[in-house]
């Protein structure tokens, strides 16, 4: 077991490059992700049956074929078609449309969510659809939508494990490598262990982006009480959409 | 010489059809509101009274004839003998004379109570921020709210947050105000503070107001006519006095006889 350990810190820093890489990807992929999910979410809403048909295909598509099939039509089969793109950006790029597909469907429900009272008491101030969106639905919808928003994020942290496909040397492919110097019980324990923190970490940014928007919205304590050490209030503090 | 809108009445309804599906909520319904009449609207429920209202608020568009505030059509006008609808932007013009305030307050919980009352003036009326808040602090005073400005709405009591949605609606200085059951959502301790609010602004302004409640004492205190509905149509109109002691039809002595009974 020993040796393991010795073996571990001599692959330090190709672990640790493995971690950067799959962090690159997790962070990249999800901004991308939640700029589309955002945008596509937005447009699946719209009465113009094409800007709503646009929305459509594009989420059926990238939800409804495989996350590795994707990264090889964009790493493999484009250059073929003349247009050459490094893997970091491939991989990025189809997380960031994978898990944005998804996501789109996510932003669409929680701002059908918003209580129909909101939508009219902004059509009574005579508000424009922009005004209304970005002032008083989306706020309100960004609450709603952050659980099922988390869940997307540890599974693209997730789907990053398989990028190593398209050549990149990332978490996954360097606890592979630490295999040769280790035993298999050990590398692979390592690795899901660092996967797991990655994910906890992500968990913990996700908690408190909740619980700072719920507070938002009048509904439960402020970021700095959350954290503060003593008998928690209930998330919800008073009532409220839920 | 007065302008043509100055004769025209604030609302006019003109053979207003409203279905929902199969339901004729309204059929070929006529009737229209003087500038500066308090107008109650009372029947049973699924009369018909609140889509009138919110027809008006263009939450609900109608199946059939014009709707016309200040003479100007509202959502459809009549062009070559068709039924044409009208762009947004000038449904929207006409949509800033009337304001609305509703059962349920609807206040933005993402914003604070100065926030809801700045937002539209602000962002719709294009006033300055520092004359917006100046007018919030003025109809906070005027509902007693004047040290509740940075509370958040749900940090209110049902009676709080309506006295705002209230002041939220008089910040966009309508011409036309539209109360949808405003205290039936309140305990009924508090259901005065509310009305009390409204007769202040009744007697106050000269805003035009179309009311529905079920308050008849209030109907009685503000308004100036009183429509009573059945089935989509007005089977009684009087003013409030012969409404409420001598009203000439059987269906209007039985639900009032119902809700006075009840209270």
């Amino acid at each position: 077991m020993g040796d393991n350990f010795d073996a571990l810190i001599g692959a330090l820093p190709m672990v640790g490059e493995g971690v950067w890489i799959t962090v690159q990807l997790t962070i990249g992929g999800a901004l991308l992700a939640l700029v589309i999910a955002v945008a596509l979410g937005l447009l699946a809403r719209f009465k113009n049956v094409v800007l709503r048909g646009i929305a459509r295909v594009i989420i059926e598509f990238f939800r409804g074929t495989s996350l590795v099939v994707q990264l090889f039509w964009f790493f493999f089969v484009m250059p073929q078609l003349g247009i050459e793109l490094p893997a970091m950006f491939v991989g990025i790029l189809a997380l960031g449309l994978n898990y944005g597909a998804y996501g789109a469907e996510v932003v669409r429900g929680s701002i059908n969510n918003v209580p129909s009272g909101q939508w009219e008491a902004t059509t009574a101030l005579s508000m424009s659809s922009t005004q209304r969106m970005w002032r008083i639905i989306f706020p309100q919808a960004w609450a709603l939508m952050i659980p099922s928003l988390t869940n997307l994020l540890i599974q693209l942290l997730k789907g990053t494990a398989i990028v190593s496909f398209i050549t990149l040397t990332d978490l996954t492919y360097a606890t592979d490598k630490l295999r040769n110097s280790t035993d298999t019980f050990f590398a692979y324990g390592v690795s899901l262990l660092i996967y797991f923190l990655i994910a906890y970490v992500l968990t913990l940014i996700m908690n408190a982006l909740e619980v700072q928007a719920k507070h938002k919205l009048g509904r439960g304590e402020s970021l700095r009480e959350a954290l503060s050490f003593r008998t928690p209030r209930s998330a919800d503090g008073k009532a409220g959409i839920s | 010489m007065p302008s043509q809108t100055d004769t025209e009445p604030a609302i006019r309804f003109d053979n207003v059809e409203k279905r929902f599906g199969d339901n004729v909520v309204l059929h070929d319904l006529n009737f229209s509101v003087a500038k500066g009449d308090r107008v109650t609207l009372i029947g049973p429920s699924g009369s018909g009274k609140t889509t009138i209202l919110r027809l008006v608020m263009t939450l609900e568009e109608a199946n059939g004839g014009y709707i016309y505030v200040d003479g100007e059509p509202l959502t459809h006008e009549e062009r070559g003998g068709k039924r044409v609808e009208l762009k947004e932007k000038h449904k929207n013009e006409v949509r800033k004379r009337i304001g609305m305030v509703f059962q349920q307050f609807n206040l933005f919980p993402n914003m604070t109570v100065m926030e809801n009352l700045i937002e539209a003036p602000v962002h719709v009326l294009k006033m300055s921020k520092a004359d917006a808040i100046e007018k919030a602090k003025g109809l906070l005073e005027k509902v007693g709210l004047s040290d509740k400005a940075d509370a958040h709405p749900l940090e209110l009591s049902g009676g709080q947050q309506q006295r705002v949605a209230v002041a939220r609606a008089l910040a966009m200085d309508p011409e036309i105000l539209l109360l949808d059951e405003v205290t039936s959502a309140l305990d009924p301790e508090i259901v005065g503070e509310v009305l009390n609010i409204l007769r202040d602004v009744a007697n106050e302004t000269d805003i035009t107001m179309l009311i529905v409640t079920h308050e008849m004492q209030f109907a009685r205190d503000v308004s100036n006519r009183v429509l009573m509905f059945d089935g989509g149509k007005i089977v009684e109109e009087s003013d409030p006095e012969t409404m409420f002691t001598s009203p000439k039809e059987q269906r209007t002595r039985d639900f009032l006889s119902a809700v006075l009974g009840n209270n």
